[in-house]
């Protein structure tokens, strides 16, 4: 009779599964935010308080937009490959240091390097909010047009930085503005 | 190839004490949870307390809004009471959060395809349980009970009064 | 020295279970008897070997051993004894051994409580679990090792999580292992009975008192969890429908399936392919939760390090227990004849009806739970899952669960008919919506929830009491009449009373409890219905391994002082953030509970929550009565029943030719 053998069917279809959720990441969250346009702030600049960036002044331009706190370990570790990404000139990083101290951030930067080309600070964390940002460090890259087209989150590593997002990078300049 | 990182030493020489002082107030002002709120009525206040019970919180992301201490609970259920204040309605509130985080912030997601296999599921399931059931038991009336001769009795009663210690 | 040790009497143990697992399996198939009587001694040898290496690992907290990283990672110097012991099964590899261990003495058990069992029997019960006992033990030992060594000792260890030292959350593990590993019994006897092609009503009658008392440890260990939370975790809230919660209540919503549906194969012969399918089923269930456990596959804030090399070696070992016991079934199970024969207005309807709604609310919370795995893996987006669903369907299948709970207690087994029963019932009905809707208008406001959790309350209660009293509709209720009774009929009764206590503290607490967030300086007061809350100021305190503040908060009705209420703000020295000890004022029929935020201002201002909870310890007495109920009908006649046909036998052949 067919119907004894519906438990051990069942069963099966169940470890499919967890075996392919041992596989993902399980506090991965796609964002929503990407093929939208990056949402608009204007903060001011770490080394220059009184001079205020948004995304918008960077428009026609492909770009990274890197959120790190000064106490993040994954920020710390992936630092070093942010430096030799930006030695390179391939593309512009632009820091948003999230909810942290001016002068923690600062002192951080004088000491490890400072890879990016501007670093805007946003004590309050409310453009973090506007971008979805729940765990640090993560990384937006934003195309000619302003638009979000890829997010990382978690510390990046040469895999993720030569492997997928220079490549893509390459790709989004060909684009038109 | 990974370049080891070394802790800097200098960092803690020279910050260790405006860092005791960060972190002794930081010990404070991150235990969020309680916060007073100057609510307008009890139906904003029922809203509010509704509202950060069904948002997740994607930090610790098993608990929602109302109960996690972690620092972005903290700012967007400030967020969500300046929102009420500002006379938005529930929907507007989920749907600035599902702009910016997802669905997956919604501890109650809109009713789609793929989520109405949840909530009609069971309904279906027990509906159909009981209908197999049903028909089991139909059948089961028709067929004749099963009943001992007296002889058979009369073995079975033996068997069951010795010890039984082979199979 | 110790440590080695410990790691020794594990690989002995692993032996031990080899020979458990392999020799009396040859044995059964051979008919060698001395195979066949390995097991026993096999089983005990196997208990004996996880006692020692479980000491040694508990010498190595209490002493300090901070050479084996386990105990450097869950526990300092100033950590107090207790929890230096409760330490032992508070991260992974310590509470593996824990299960290993509670494994051992539920097969100890198994060798001890068993001569009623034929030897063969008892062989291939015994092997299963013995086989049970390989993957773990082979788990422990090649991927979570307890007894590593550190190469450098640390002169100080971490700590055990301040969360974790608590007495509560040092018997909610042992407690709800003992219950979900004790699932295992169950599943063994179904095994060993479907292979030997015997799956009759001795394999349930056998079957049952193990299946009730893991069962009632489950109870409680589940009980204990949610109490805990209640009180440690400062938000009032019992019960968060997190998956590792979720993988407790899973096995204990099918083991409450199993417990009724023993009880219709042991007394009427129906049911055996499906008792012995819920009988794996339920074990699986503990199995598969302590794989969502320790895989990392799921996000909880209850999971242990999560290691995604260790979920494949659980992963795989479920592949092999579940899969070959549901081959087994597949095989064996259309060959079982179940010659009851019922009607369809009879107790074995009702309690099938019971099975069904349990078993379908499992799987529903199963599916629930897994939802966001599946979805991902099948490409459709992430989708979120949480209290608001999995409540719905508590209530939706609760319902009508309930409603029957009524019903199946008075219908009788086999046949029934309508007409008997349809006037007592009504009546019963009615009265239970009348005396539903008087308690509702004591509420403070109405709510259409209430109202059906309360007449569903009533109803369970009267039904129940109907029920009871049908036993002495003919006679008088004497003592002696009460004397008669069998244990059973009282279990069954006071464990449904349980089930009545428990859905009125679910309801009442769930619909009226309110809460407050307050800025007070000392000498302020708030009031909250009838109480007021009068804030004294708090002043910093010291503790074994943390400080903190502790604030005073006198509670007072109509002038007169309830409660002095001590909420405590802890720093652990080992960690940053702080812990709450709210303090709580527990009543019969409300809790207060206090909790305290944060210092405002220069002036000795606090920020306080302020909790009331009508009802809530009616929840965990309403759990603990259930487990009640089933304690009493384990002390049945089972084991009285051994000795009586022994007695039978003595006089028979005492005197020849007198009837037996």
């Amino acid at each position: 009779m067919l119907k004894y053998i519906v438990p051990l069917v069942l069963f099966v279809v169940l470890i499919v599964f967890l075996a392919i959720g041992l596989q993902n990441d399980p506090r991965y969250i796609p964002s929503p935010l990407i093929a939208k346009v990056a949402p608009a702030f204007s903060l001011p600049r770490l080394y220059a308080p009184d001079a205020k960036f948004g995304p918008d002044l960077l428009k026609g331009k492909v770009w990274l937009l890197n959120a790190w706190t000064s106490d993040c370990r994954g920020c710390r570790a992936e630092h070093p490959y942010l430096l030799e990404l930006a030695s390179q000139d391939i593309v512009s990083l632009v820091g948003l240091n999230y909810r942290d101290s001016n002068q923690l951030a600062k002192s951080l930067l004088d000491q490890t390097g400072n890879p990016y080309r501007i670093v805007v600070t946003d004590n309050s964390g409310s453009v973090g909010i506007d971008y979805g940002i729940y765990a640090v460090p993560e990384t937006f890259l934003i195309d000619r047009k302003g638009v979000i087209r890829y997010k990382y989150i978690g510390p990046l590593g040469p895999d993720e930085i030569y492997g997928t997002l220079v490549p893509l990078i390459k790709r989004l300049k060909q684009e038109p503005a | 190839m990974k370049p080891s990182i070394k802790p800097n030493m200098k960092l803690s020489a020279a910050l260790i004490l405006p860092i005791l002082l960060l972190l002794s107030s930081i010990t404070l002002s991150v235990y969020a949870g309680v916060e007073v709120r100057e609510f307008t009525d009890a139906e904003q206040e029922r809203r509010y307390h509704k509202l950060i019970d069904e948002l997740r919180c994607l930090v610790c992301q098993n608990q929602n809004l109302a109960d996690s201490n972690s620092q972005l609970a903290l700012d967007l259920r400030n967020k969500v009471f300046e929102m009420l204040a500002a006379e938005k309605t529930d929907q507007q509130v989920a749907d600035y959060m599902v702009q910016r985080y997802g669905e997956y912030v919604l501890y109650n997601p809109p009713l789609d395809p793929v989520t109405s296999i949840l909530w009609i599921g069971p309904i279906l399931a027990v509906i159909a349980a009981i209908l197999l059931l049903l028909i089991f038991i139909f059948k089961l009336s028709k067929t004749t009970p099963v009943t001992l001769s007296d002889e058979d009795r009369a073995k079975t009663k033996n068997l069951l009064d010795q010890k039984g210690d082979d199979e | 020295m110790i440590p080695e040790l410990g790691q020794f009497a594990l690989i002995v143990a692993l032996i031990c279970a080899f020979i458990q697992a392999v020799l009396p399996l040859i044995g059964s198939f051979t008919r060698i008897p001395n195979l066949i009587a390995v097991a026993k001694p096999a089983a005990q040898a196997q208990f004996l070997a996880l006692s020692v290496a479980f000491a040694c690992l508990v010498y190595a907290f209490v002493t300090h051993d901070f050479s084996v990283a386990y105990v450097a990672q869950n526990s300092n110097t100033a950590l107090p004894l207790i929890y230096r012991v409760s330490a032992v099964w508070g991260a992974h590899e310590g509470s593996l051994l824990l299960w290993a261990l509670t494994l051992g003495i539920w097969t100890f058990a198994v060798t001890i409580f068993s001569r009623q069992i034929p030897s063969i029997m008892l062989a291939r019960v015994l092997s299963v679990m013995g086989w049970i006992s390989i993957g773990f033990l082979l788990f422990m030992i090649i991927t979570s090792n307890p007894f590593e060594r550190l190469l450098t000792v640390p002169t100080q260890g971490k700590d055990l999580n301040p969360l974790l030292q608590d007495f509560g959350l040092a018997i909610h593990p042992p407690m709800l292992y003992i219950g979900y590993v004790g699932f295992s019994v169950a599943f063994a006897f179904a095994i060993a009975a479907m292979w030997s092609g015997r799956l009759d009503a001795a394999w349930a009658r056998w079957s049952r008192p193990w299946t009730n008392v893991a069962w009632i440890f489950l109870t409680l260990g589940i009980t204990l969890g949610s109490w805990w939370a209640y009180y440690e975790l400062g938000w009032g809230g019992w019960w968060f429908w997190d998956p590792v919660e979720n993988a407790s209540l899973m096995p204990w919503i099918v083991g409450t399936a199993l417990v009724h549906s023993l009880a219709v194969t042991d007394k009427r012969s129906s049911f055996k392919a499906w008792t012995a399918l819920l009988a794996i089923f339920a074990f699986s269930l503990s199995l598969l939760g302590t794989f969502l456990v320790r895989s990392g596959v799921l996000v909880s804030v209850h999971s242990f390090a999560s290691d995604p090399e260790r979920g494949l070696f659980i992963l795989v070992f479920l592949v092999l227990v579940v899969g070959s016991s549901l081959l087994l079934y597949a095989t064996r199970a259309p060959l079982i004849k179940s010659h009851g024969h019922f009607a369809l207005f009879s107790r074995e309807t009702a309690l099938l009806l019971n099975n069904v709604i349990l078993v379908v609310l499992a799987i529903s919370i199963l599916g629930g739970t897994l939802f966001p795995i599946i979805t991902v893996a099948l490409e459709l987006g992430k989708y979120s899952v949480g209290a608001p669903y999995f409540n719905f369907i508590f209530v939706l299948l609760g319902t009508p669960l309930a409603l029957l709970l009524g019903f199946g207690q008075f219908t009788r087994w086999k046949q029934d008919n309508f007409e008997r029963i349809v006037r007592p019932a009504s009546i019963q009905i009615v009265i239970s919506i009348i005396l539903g809707g008087l308690t509702i208008l004591l509420m403070p406001h109405f709510s259409v929830y209430a109202l059906l959790g309360m007449v569903l309350a009533w109803w369970v209660a009267i039904s129940t009491v109907y029920s009871f009293l049908q036993r002495f509709k003919n006679k008088s209720i004497s003592l002696s009449a009460l004397g008669k009774t069998p244990p059973s009929y009282y279990g069954t009764h006071i464990a449904h009373l349980g089930v009545m206590i428990f859905c009125i503290g679910i309801t009442i607490t769930s619909i009226y409890s309110s809460k407050k967030d307050v800025l007070l300086k000392p000498g302020d007061s708030y009031q909250m219905s009838e109480f007021s809350y009068r804030f004294e100021g708090a002043k910093p305190i010291v503790g074994p391994n943390y400080r903190g503040y502790e604030g005073l908060v006198i509670v007072t009705k109509n002038e007169k002082i309830i409660a002095e209420m001590k909420p405590q703000k802890r720093i652990y020295f080992s960690q940053q953030n702080p812990m709450t000890e709210a303090a709580i004022d527990a009543g019969v029929t409300r809790d207060l509970f206090v909790a305290l935020g944060e210092q405002r201002g220069a002036e000795g201002a606090w920020t306080l929550r302020l909790y009331y909870k009508p009802f809530i310890r009616w929840i965990w007495f309403g759990a603990v009565i259930m487990a009640l109920g089933g304690m009493i009908a384990t002390f049945d006649k089972r084991y009285r029943r051994a000795k009586k046909r022994v007695a039978v036998k003595a006089t028979a052949s005492a005197a020849p030719g007198a009837p037996a």
